[in-house]
């Protein structure tokens, strides 16, 4: 995989260096509507490193071929690369062994699959699922529909205006009843980065167990599932720069193994006749059908260029990035900031004036920035803040202090135009 | 910025900031709700209809300066047309903002309607300009469905 010793040997002197990493993303070289690009709406999805481009295109020039049907040389190649990406992902989230590593179609389907599978066989008619009240609607509707069909009650922990998870609110809802506690690590929609390693500890002196969507977290900060010891870990490959159509759950293998499979068919299979179905083993039992093979081998080469360039010189560089983004977005009259939580992620929400944020994205789209505009999938969170929408600005390793300052100057453009 | 002007012409900022005909009405016998889920835009119209004529429209709603203007000059327009007219209007102006582009005839037979041309620049806006004209066709059709003052969803 390609290693950026520069890179490497700047991290570690002085931090990072965004204007060299920026090189490695060709879609950021382009002018939008006659401005240069500024990509502000990372924590939708995350552009591509060249690494990551050319893994699927080596994968498609030279390897493809079906998975685990090993007779002939291109399916080997083919078998070892996407299992090898498997064994990185499984170092990457620091999970005791790669059978814990379950690709899916991304953080959506992950949920869906501890739903149906785990969540079927495990709840029951008065359990109680506790979720808190800044989910994205992917970590929501799953457990809803659940609820609905088991007669279990599904419960919210609630936010403060800050939009900081309530410890000690989540502490009272806790309950012998409660059978799963499903978090965001971080929140799409306001940035705030949740207490996980309490959450997990105080559901497990419940009994319960702990699924965290982690979405939002993993291109931004180091996780290790075995330290959280949460039970489930979900995220998609494409908020890390790598491709879309791929995602990861992670569950401790003994809660996996007693899991009933969820879709049935090819590869899930160790033997089948018409009386009976022999499962495959993990992780195979929740594979079915041939996988999405080229961007499972792409989403390795994504998380090791993120291992390249480094995840603690990541994290200590959009810390002070979204700082100094919070700072001049604070200062500018007419701004409400919509998340302020005292640990954040990469994610600033905010609005102007009274002006509309599609009205206010467009204006910033014709300026080459592009920022989600919106409810961002979390329309409980709007509500709580009594806004129909915010305009979100998230960030990058690759982006700058300088592309802070076209966000923050157009919307003096804005404050003209709707003045 | 000329093309920003093209789409937020001052009518349109006035009517977003100004919107007309806002509030509801009581005596309505035709209401039905707009709602584009992707942005959260709500949008509630009341129509009071006589013998196929529109006597009076209000809504009532929160959205974009876009949808907020469209609606506003929606119900400035439709005052005293006929369903039929009513229809044909938002045809001509659907085929303005959706439509090939004919600089010969931009608006034309549409009154200051047609200063939602720049919409057509603008793909992703234009759901926003058309909101309240599909609620006013929901409503309006809901008098072949049901023929009564039942509102219509």
């Amino acid at each position: 995989m390609t290693a950026h010793p520069a890179t490497l040997d700047i991290e570690r002197t002085i931090g990072l260096d965004p204007e060299a990493l920026r090189r490695d993303f060709p879609v950021l070289h382009q002018e939008v509507h006659g401005k240069p690009l500024v990509y502000l709406d990372n924590a939708a999805t995350t552009q591509k490193p060249r690494s990551v481009i050319d893994a699927l295109v080596r994968y498609y020039e030279h390897d493809n071929a079906n998975v685990h049907r090993g007779i002939h040389e291109l399916s080997q190649r083919a078998t070892n690369d996407y299992e090898d990406a498997r064994t990185v992902v499984q170092a990457f989230l620091g999970a005791a062994e790669s059978e814990e590593i379950i690709y899916t179609r991304g953080t959506t389907e992950s949920i869906n699959l501890v739903t149906a599978s785990w969540g079927r066989a495990n709840v029951g008619a008065g359990d109680e699922v506790l979720i808190s009240a800044m989910e994205h609607h992917s970590n929501i509707v799953p457990w809803q529909i659940l609820c609905e069909e088991k007669g279990a009650q599904l419960k919210i922990v609630p936010i403060n205006d800050d939009g900081e998870f309530l410890l000690d609110e989540y502490e009272r809802l806790l309950s012998d009843r409660t059978r799963i506690v499903a978090v965001n690590h971080v929140s799409n929609a306001l940035g705030s980065v949740n207490p996980v390693r309490e959450i997990v500890k105080l559901a497990h002196e419940r009994g319960a167990l702990v699924l965290i969507d982690g979405a939002q977290a993993v291109a931004h900060m180091k996780v290790d599932v075995r330290s959280l010891d949460c039970d489930f870990y979900a995220f998609s490959s494409h908020k890390i720069f790598g491709p879309t159509g791929i995602g990861i759950l992670y569950g401790k293998r003994a809660i996996l193994e007693a899991m009933p499979p969820c879709e049935s068919g090819g590869d899930m299979i160790k033997h089948v006749t018409f009386e009976k179905t022999i499962y495959n083993d993990l992780p195979y039992k929740f594979e079915a059908g041939t996988p999405n093979i080229a961007d499972a081998i792409a989403l390795g080469a994504a998380l090791r260029y993120v291992n390249n360039v480094g995840l603690e010189a990541i994290g200590a560089y959009e810390e002070d990035l979204l700082a100094y983004a919070t700072e001049r977005l604070a200062a500018f009259e007419g701004v409400r900031l919509i998340g302020t939580a005292k640990h954040k992620a990469s994610v600033q929400s905010f609005n102007l004036d009274s002006i509309h944020p599609h009205d206010l994205g467009t204006v910033l789209d014709r300026e080459g920035i592009a920022v989600r505009a919106g409810h961002h999938c979390a329309q409980p969170v709007m509500d709580r803040f009594g806004v129909t929408a915010t305009v979100r600005a998230s960030f990058a390793f690759y982006n700058t202090r300088a592309e802070v300052d076209r966000l923050v100057e157009t919307l003096h453009k804005a404050r003209e135009i709707f003045a | 910025m000329s093309d920003l002007q093209d789409l937020y012409q001052e009518l349109i900022i006035d009517h977003s900031k100004r919107p007309r005909n806002f509030g509801s009405m009581n005596d309505a016998n035709r209401t039905a709700d707009g709602f584009n889920p992707l942005c959260g835009d709500k949008l509630k119209l009341f129509l009071k209809i006589e013998d196929g004529v529109i006597r009076d429209v209000k809504f009532i709603g929160a959205g974009c300066a876009i949808s907020t203007a469209s609606a506003s000059v929606m119900t400035d327009m439709l005052k005293g047309q006929t369903i039929e007219q009513a229809a044909s209007l938002f045809e001509t102006f659907h085929y303005m903002i959706t439509g090939p582009k004919d600089p010969q005839h931009v608006g034309s037979g549409l009154g200051k309607l047609a200063v939602f041309a720049g919409v057509s620049e603008f793909p992703a806006r234009v759901k926003c300009a058309t909101l309240a004209w599909h609620t006013m066709r929901n409503a309006i059709s809901g008098k072949t469905e049901a023929a009564s003052t039942e509102q219509v969803k």
